[in-house]
């Protein structure tokens, strides 16, 4: 079985930030943010045509500064959060803020193709999330499956729980955890939990991993030297409620069960650099998908750790029978864990990756030098997984 | 005519003339014609057919005159003593002839006296046979009396033996006589059951059956008592058996005598184990053994149980000693009742009336299973206490404990040919040599470890040696005498792993010495060669080794390096030492002095080696790792903590730069101790002034240029992306190979690696950019040498220049000779 080969888009500027339109789960559509320290940063939106194996991308400025993250509402279409870096006086400022894209920004786009790309529209701004208190935003997290009104931000050592009024252009800080300890602590990273009624968070500092219960804003388990060199990302098994995976630049990505945490319940150490980022398949827990500096990507299927560890549970019908079937279990058996894939198209360091929302199957990746990958899980582990 | 006739030789004349008297006398008696073959001449005057006148003419024409005068004067005188002679023989017969007669007449008169005699003679004789005939026919009455007196009398003289028997008996039984009572019995028994019917007989029957019944009585108490040797106590049993006392009973009780006192036995031995401490001291016991073992030298009296009741002299006896003393004591006891039982129930009753009744089988049984029941206890007993041998000091007493062990059931193994004890004996011994072996690799294993630690502190304590140039000393302050640099840690680590591998296999060598009685055991000759002490042994501990190694690796990953470096960098070495030569060498080593049968699967030399070379790889791998993070380490915070936007202008290289450039001149020391060059790639001759305009000019200005003017995707970053696809992809945390070179560059690839991705992450104002291309150029100044391919550290320094500029809010790069005065300014 052949797999389509992959597509590759590339940008003008530097990026790091990209994620998936959250709440999109039509079409298939990735948002990348840029870094540009002298021109305007932009905001690609890229639609890939399952079909027809075609990007089409539009272009929304983001003048506030370069991009360092970004992250989509699960509600709302529109609107998106930035982590952006603001030059002035010499000085740089880490910031946060929530944005609408224009209403008309892809009727626009089909017009005048060529208009667009020199006019580009402008993103509006709805709120900040900063205050005076609390600069320096590493990160903000939607509230998973949420109607897009809750909103945690990173800062330094703080995790700060806003709630979005008015149609998100007012942001409260309803309540914040404070990371103490000696030295000079900082949030690198952070996840927010889909289960549990969204009520807990986990957070990366150092080599560090915490989790946080959202109600009391305190801290529930605590992964001391969880890698060891820095964490880098985070990830909730969407399936499995304890399960989180964690990579860091000891170029492994670790599994981890929260209620036992001495040690990783599986330890990956197939790249050769520090792993940036770490995403499990939000249908299929077991394809896990890694970016390096080493300028990979890798697709993982940790099959004994996933949902589904025997593969498809077998149906009341099909257990009648018989034999046959046991064996076609055995057979399905021997699927162990290993790495399904290397995409080795970027050339620079790969600083993040994402599984679409709308199709289980496909995924992005991005690297510094602002190249844009869309895979394909092979089409023979997909049937696999299927049937 | 015989006076005319003689004219031979005078000499013979005499002789001649008695011969022919003789023949005149022979021819008278025996007939005619004797003379025919003499002499038919008819001139020889001697010859029977002499004829005169022949002669005469014969003498006439032949001789003269003279001489026929002289012919008859001989002749004559011839004739006259021949004549003479005749005379005197006519006078010597006559006179005997007449003698004769007189005897004849003589013996004539004689002979008719004795016949009157004879006819006298035989009248006389006559007369006695008559005599005698009367005296027999008198006699004959009573002699028939007195033979009939005889008989009464010796019957007489059994039934007297008969009436005093009880009286005997007892009083035999009152002397303990129960050998001649039961032979004196047993003469009587059958007379007494033959006629038992006779009441006076029966009386006597009674009697002595009570008394028998008595005795039988003694006996048994006697036998039950147990204070018996086991001579008196055969002898017991013998007696018993000659009373028709039941075999079976006989063999249950004689077995449970004699299994009461080989209990004794088997407590003695057993209390010697019981009250051992539980860390035995190994000097005591050795000073014991020599004072105790002159005790259990005397074996003669260990059948007496006097001394196996006596209290267990001391605790701490030596495995030797404690097998010594079962083997005298128990073992000896053991085969003492197999003998005597054997010897009682099984030979003796086979040639008795007992064959009859199967009696052999049913006491061999008997036998068998008592042997197997006190055998087991007895193993039971042997196996806890070498169990208790932990030490592995001296192998040499238990191989020659369990040598005496073993030989001293052969005696067993002779005396019951189908018993399972020796089998089950040459278990133990197997048992126990698997465990030695166990025990020794363990103690292989703990010494690696301890050498390790001791590694560790040599390692620890000269610290400033390894990094100040690795040659230096840390002089007396070290204050021990242990070898502090790299290559004599590795060769004393591995002289002295080498060298207690070899004493162990020379300790364990004992168990298949030629004298040793169960080293000709197919187990020692096979499989504890190829499983016990090839594999388990050798292998294992190479395997160990390896495997320890790999776990410095893993547990050091991740709480940050808690082993040293050097040590993963000696241990590294040392792997690979054991890939190249030390495991093939030590298999070989094993496999000469044990003559390894290659039966059994086991693991080649080539697995092993890979093996080490696995463990050897990773070591490196995580030596490259580690001191890469180190460096890393460094970089980052500096790259980290700095606010490169609102830098000064930079006038010197910083402090940083100098401390990795010095921190990778130790680490290449240090490497360099251990590990060989390794191949380079040719380099230009003036690589540390290779100018940075390279990227900043040719490359990285057009990069910007495309920046400037946005254009459609893919177009971008063009020349860079024609410029990666160009160059080898680089793996950061990749392998390395086992040379200095390719060390260094592992290292140096890790550290601007993390240069590159934290300068990545940070802005920079303008003299924040200049900071870095002074860095960089400084590391470019000496970096290069240490790395395989010095292209590589350009392409990662251009990528890091590159990359600060792009971030850079102000990008107006500082001239390539202001870089150049400030590097070698310092």
């Amino acid at each position: 079985m052949e797999d389509d080969a992959p597509v590759i888009y590339g940008l003008e500027f530097q990026a790091r930030a990209l994620t998936a339109q959250t709440a999109e789960t039509d079409a298939i559509r990735f948002l990348v943010g840029t870094q540009s320290l002298k021109f305007d940063n932009q905001i690609h939106i890229i639609d890939f045509d399952d079909e027809n194996n075609i990007i089409n991308k539009n272009v929304l400025l983001h003048q506030a500064g370069e991009i360092w993250h970004i992250a989509a509402s699960p509600a709302d279409k529109a609107v998106l959060s930035t982590c952006y870096n603001k030059t002035s006086d010499s000085r740089v400022v880490s910031c946060a803020a929530v944005w609408r894209m224009p209403s008309d920004w892809d009727s626009g786009n089909h017009e005048s193709p060529d208009d667009s790309a020199h006019n580009p529209q402008t993103l509006e701004l709805l709120c900040h999330l900063d205050d005076s208190a609390h600069r320096n935003a590493a990160c903000v997290l939607w509230e998973p499956m949420g109607d897009g009104k809750r909103v945690i931000s990173l800062a330094d050592n703080h995790a700060l729980l806003w709630d979005l009024q008015e149609s998100s252009t007012q942001a409260t800080v309803s309540s914040t955890a404070t990371l103490e300890g000696k030295g000079q602590l900082k949030f690198t990273s952070g996840k927010w939990s889909p289960h549990h009624n969204c009520s807990q968070l986990a957070t990366a500092n150092d080599t560090t991993i915490r989790g946080w219960d959202l109600r009391t804003m305190s801290q529930i388990y605590c992964i001391e030297n969880a890698h060891g060199q820095l964490v880098r990302d985070l990830d909730f098994n969407p399936n499995r409620q304890y399960y989180l995976a964690s990579c860091g630049d000891d170029c492994k990505v670790k599994f981890w069960d929260v209620r036992n945490v001495q040690e990783p319940v599986k330890t990956l150490e197939e790249h050769s650099h520090w792993v940036w980022s770490v995403r499990y398949n939000h249908s299929h827990d077991q394809l896990v998908l890694t970016a390096s500096s080493d300028s990979r990507l890798i697709l993982s299927n940790m099959v004994s750790i996933s949902s589904e560890p025997f593969g498809h549970l077998v149906d009341d019908e099909e257990l009648s029978e018989g034999e046959d079937n046991h064996q076609e279990d055995k057979s399905k058996e021997p699927l162990k864990d290993s790495v399904v894939s290397t995409y080795e198209e970027h050339e620079d360091s790969v600083y993040a990756a994402e599984w679409s929302s709308a199709d289980p199957w496909l995924f992005a990746s991005l690297s510094y030098d602002g190249r844009l990958v869309i895979n394909r899980v092979p089409r023979a582990l997909k049937y696999r997984i299927l049937l | 005519m015989d006076a005319d006739g003689s004219v031979s030789d005078e000499s013979g004349r005499r002789r001649r003339v008695h011969g022919m008297l003789k023949l005149y006398y022979g021819l008278n008696e025996e007939g005619k014609t004797p003379e025919q073959p003499q002499s038919l001449d008819p001139c020889d005057i001697n010859g029977p057919h002499f004829d005169p006148e022949l002669y005469l003419n014969k003498l006439r024409r032949e001789c003269s005159l003279s001489e026929l005068m002289d012919h008859e004067t001989c002749m004559v005188k011839q004739i006259r003593s021949l004549d003479s002679d005749m005379q005197t023989l006519v006078y010597e017969n006559y006179n005997k002839f007449i003698s004769a007669t007189d005897t004849i007449r003589k013996m004539k008169n004689d002979f008719k006296k004795m016949e009157d005699e004879m006819d006298c003679l035989s009248a006389n004789m006559a007369a006695i046979t008559d005599f005698s005939a009367s005296i027999s026919g008198t006699l004959q009455d009573q002699h028939a009396q007195i033979t009939k007196l005889s008989g009464v009398h010796t019957l007489l003289r059994k039934l007297q033996f008969l009436f005093e028997l009880p009286a005997r008996l007892n009083k035999c039984l009152e002397l303990q006589a129960y050998a001649q009572a039961v032979s004196s019995h047993r003469r009587a028994r059958c007379v007494l059951q033959q006629y038992s019917h006779l009441p006076s007989f029966k009386g006597i029957q009674d009697d002595c059956n009570a008394i028998m019944e008595k005795l039988a009585q003694e006996l048994r108490q006697k036998f039950r008592d147990g204070g018996t040797s086991a001579k008196d106590l055969s002898e017991c049993v013998e007696l018993l058996l000659q009373l028709d006392e039941p075999a079976e009973e006989l063999c249950d009780k004689f077995l449970s005598h004699a299994g009461s006192r080989l209990e004794l036995d088997l407590q003695g031995l057993e209390a010697e184990i019981k009250p051992y401490p539980p860390t035995p001291a190994p000097k005591e016991a050795a000073t014991r053994r020599s004072s105790s073992s002159t005790a259990v030298g005397s074996p003669s009296d260990n059948n007496s149980p006097k001394t196996l009741s006596l209290p267990s002299p001391t605790p701490n006896t030596d495995i030797l000693e404690f097998i010594d003393r079962g083997c005298n004591e128990f073992v000896s006891s053991l085969c003492l009742v197999i003998t005597s039982y054997q010897e009682l129930f099984v030979n003796h009753a086979q040639t008795g009336e007992l064959a009859s009744k199967n009696i052999p089988q049913m006491a061999n049984g008997k036998l068998q299973a008592f042997v197997d029941d006190l055998a087991a206890r007895y193993f039971s007993l042997v196996e806890r206490r070498i169990q208790e041998e932990k030490g592995v000091g001296d192998n040499s007493l238990l191989v020659r404990a369990l040598d005496r062990f073993h030989r001293r059931l052969q005696a067993v193994a002779k005396l019951l040919p189908g018993s399972a004890v020796p089998t089950r004996g040459t278990e133990i011994v197997v048992r126990a040599a698997t465990e030695r072996v166990k025990q020794y690799l363990s103690a292989l294993q703990s010494f690696y470890m301890d050498s390790l630690t001791d590694v560790r502190q040599a390692l620890a304590t000269p610290r400033l040696s390894v990094a100040g140039g690795g040659t230096h000393l840390g002089g007396p302050a070290a204050g021990r005498d242990a070898p502090s640099s790299l290559p004599e840690l590795l060769s004393s680590l591995s002289a002295s792993i080498l060298n207690q591998i070899k004493s162990v296999l020379a300790s364990v060598h004992l168990f298949t010495a030629k004298d040793i009685t169960f080293s000709n055991k197919p187990y020692f000759k096979g499989e504890f060669c190829s499983q016990g002490v090839r594999e388990n042994l050798v292998v294992n501990f190479i395997r160990f080794v390896c495997q320890s190694s790999r776990q410095f690796c893993e547990s050091a990953g991740d709480k940050g390096g808690s082993t040293p470096p050097a040590l993963l960098l000696l241990l590294s070495r040392l792997c690979l030492d054991f890939e190249t030569s030390t495991i093939s060498y030590i298999l070989t080593l094993t496999d000469e002095q044990f003559l390894v049968q290659h039966q059994n699967p086991i693991t080649p030399v080539t697995t092993l080696c890979g093996e080490a070379r696995e463990a050897a790889q990773k070591l490196l791998n995580h030596y490259v790792k580690v001191q890469g993070l180190i460096i890393s380490q460094m970089l980052r915070k500096s790259v980290e903590t700095r606010d490169w936007v609102n830098t000064i202008e930079p006038r010197n290289v910083r402090a940083v730069m100098k401390r990795v450039v010095e921190d990778t001149t130790s680490i290449d020391v240090q490497v360099g101790l251990l590990y060989e060059e390794g191949v380079r790639k040719a380099h230009s001759s003036d690589s540390s002034k290779r100018t940075f305009s390279v990227y900043s000019s040719s490359r990285q200005q057009p990069r910007y240029a495309a920046s400037y003017t946005p254009s459609a995707p893919m177009d971008t970053n063009l020349l860079s992306n024609i410029h990666k696809l160009f160059s080898e992809r680089i793996d950061i945390f990749s392998s390395v190979e086992f040379n200095k070179v390719s060390v260094m560059t592992g290292i140096i690839k890790i550290s601007l690696k993390t240069f590159l991705e934290c300068v990545r992450l940070r802005t920079f104002g303008r003299y924040g950019l200049q900071q870095i291309q002074v860095d960089c150029h400084y590391l470019q100044m000496y970096l290069w040498r240490f790395v395989s391919d010095e292209n590589l550290v350009h392409f990662l320094l251009d990528e890091i220049v590159g990359s600060s500029a792009h971030r850079c809010l102000d990008p107006s790069p500082m001239e390539q000779s202001v870089i150049e005065v400030i590097c070698e300014r310092g």
